[in-house]
């Protein structure tokens, strides 16, 4: 079986620093940058198309392109939060597939940590936000909206903390085997419901980590990755969805995954069951359970079930998920984890992952990121991802 | 204006309130919770807008809403100084709001709650709609 990719991610990089207190921004970007160009044989020299978001500093990528020295005919600086990179991918290869460039390069660099940004404060994006009035005076923060949405589940179908916990347990399992994740300790489903109530229901274990760092992905075009060998990875498919409060018809129980997902499989023509490994963004357990509902791993409501008992740990469960340990437990740098879905995916359709911890026969694979809240409006992104033979 | 003495609150920010807005927290500050409906296609919406997000209309005018509801979902931050409340209260007029809950037991709040609007001073001398329980 071969199947048709547009394009191919051909070098990743996962920045290992988590707490960048001798680096600036710039310089993790480009520290990324070399490193998965170094990965995928590539250099500096031969990226034409540069993606970035956010957390790159200055205007787009203008100011990124000029400190790396990049000669560019493409960009594209989608900002949608922690899905930005994940977007990324798909925009980069219609760029590809559409002639406007032939080696995109993504980068995701921040430091957080070093710079002791509070994330319990109200995000502050400017007084012309037309939702801002509505929503600041009433201290929404990540933590109790996310606790919002996950109170809303467990009402609507009978979701409980045990079951949430489990979510954090597999990453646990999985981050044991990483030296550079930040949690590395095993834990179980008890330690998950009595570490201290952060905002209810959600526990300080059903929290990502708080990491500096970055990461970069290379995505080339088929005739670029014919020279390049069999590291490549197949990008099969791609979907991203905005959802919203939909003028105040609320509701918090799915995530923009029910769109960007459909999307993502009827372009690669596959559906959930043909996934042997999947990176879910997991900013919170309850992230990682709505979005495999949407996702149509399971059933809307049964997410709680699908989870438990280890279903997610690699080589235990049926569908092993996030194998670096993921926000969680490993990284969730500059609170945006995107990229590192997307870069774990391909360390497992490479069969580079953690020998503990990697599929046997990987073949295809999904990533998914999720940019904003799930309890007011977020930037949805879904890839599904084959090996070089898939 | 009721302020709890049971209970310390948090200092409540105060909105940006802008051309679109003025009005509705013109309201707020004589104890009225404004809704926005359409003449155009007659649904009301939230966040208020000049131009309606179901059918584009520009013709929008504001009512008087009953002020009563219930918690469509909430969550008790308990990290912070002070602990508080904040939910989606789905209003009778059909729209879902976020807010806070106040005078209330953080521990028997409940999904399906019945509350009712009630208003807090923001800094800034701005009135704010929150919910209490009924
Ligand atoms: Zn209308």
């Amino acid at each position: 079986m071969s199947r048709t990719s547009k394009a191919y991610i051909a070098g990743i990089y996962e920045h290992p620093t988590r707490k960048a207190v001798d680096q600036t921004i710039p310089q993790l970007h480009a520290e990324s940058a070399i490193g998965a160009l170094a990965d995928a044989g590539l250099t500096m020299a031969d990226v034409d198309g540069y993606f970035c978001a956010g957390d790159a500093p200055g205007l787009g990528g203008i100011s990124m392109a000029e400190y790396m020295g990049l000669d560019l005919k493409y960009t594209d600086s989608t900002e949608t939060g922690g899905s930005s990179y994940v977007i990324h991918v798909g925009h980069a290869v219609n760029a590809i597939a559409m002639g406007k460039c032939s080696v995109a390069l993504i980068t995701l660099a921040g430091r957080p940590r070093a710079e002791g940004v509070a994330t319990l404060g109200a995000r502050d994006y400017g007084s012309v936000l037309p939702e801002l009035g509505f929503e600041a005076p009433y201290g929404p923060v990540v933590t109790n909206q996310y606790g919002m949405a996950a109170m809303r589940h467990m009402h609507q179908y009978g979701t409980t903390s045990e079951q949430l916990a489990w979510i954090k347990v597999a990453a646990s399992h999985h981050a044991q085997h990483n030296e550079l994740a930040l949690l590395q300790k095993v834990v179980t489903v008890e330690d998950v419901v009595n570490s201290p109530m952060i905002s209810d229901p959600l526990h300080r274990l059903d929290c990502c980590v708080i990491t500096d760092g970055g990461g970069a992905l290379v995505i080339v075009s088929p005739e670029i990755a014919k020279t390049l060998g069999d590291r490549c990875v197949k990008i099969l498919g791609h979907g991203e969805h905005i959802k919203h409060l939909n003028a105040g018809q609320v509701d918090i129980t799915y995530t923009g995954a029910v769109r960007s997902g459909p999307i993502a499989f009827e372009e690669a023509n596959l559906t959930p069951g043909d996934m042997d490994y999947v990176s879910i963004y997991d900013s919170f357990t309850i992230t990682v359970l709505e979005t495999l509902e949407d996702l149509g791993f399971c059933e809307k409501g049964e997410g709680g079930k699908f989870v438990s008992d280890g279903n997610l740990i690699s080589g235990v469960g049926k569908l092993p998920f996030n194998t670096d340990g993921g926000g969680l437990c490993n990284n969730h740098p500059t609170n945006r984890g995107g990229i590192t879905k997307v870069i774990e995916a391909a360390r497992q359709l490479r069969g580079e992952a953690h020998p503990k911890v990697q599929v046997p026969d990987c073949t295809l694979a999904l990533a998914h990121g999720t940019g904003g809240s799930i309890a007011t409006r977020m930037g949805s992104s879904t890839v599904i991802m084959g090996r070089n033979d898939a | 204006m009721t302020a709890s003495t049971e209970t310390k609150e948090r200092n409540y920010p105060a909105p940006s309130v802008n051309l679109e807005t003025e009005a509705y927290w013109a309201a707020a500050n004589e104890g009225k919770l404004l809704m926005k409906k359409c003449n155009g296609c007659g649904k009301t919406h939230f966040f208020p807008r000049a131009i309606c997000p179901h059918c584009q209309s520009n013709d929008t005018a504001w009512y008087e809403a009953s002020g009563k509801g219930v918690i469509y979902s909430y969550s008790v931050m308990r990290r912070g100084d002070t602990p508080y409340a904040i939910a989606y209260v789905t209003v009778d007029e059909g729209i879902t709001m976020m807010t806070n809950i106040v005078d209330c037991d953080y521990d028997a709040l409940a999904v399906g709650q019945a509350v009712e609007v009630t208003f807090r001073q923001s800094d800034g001398d701005q009135a704010i709609p929150v919910f209490r329980p009924v």
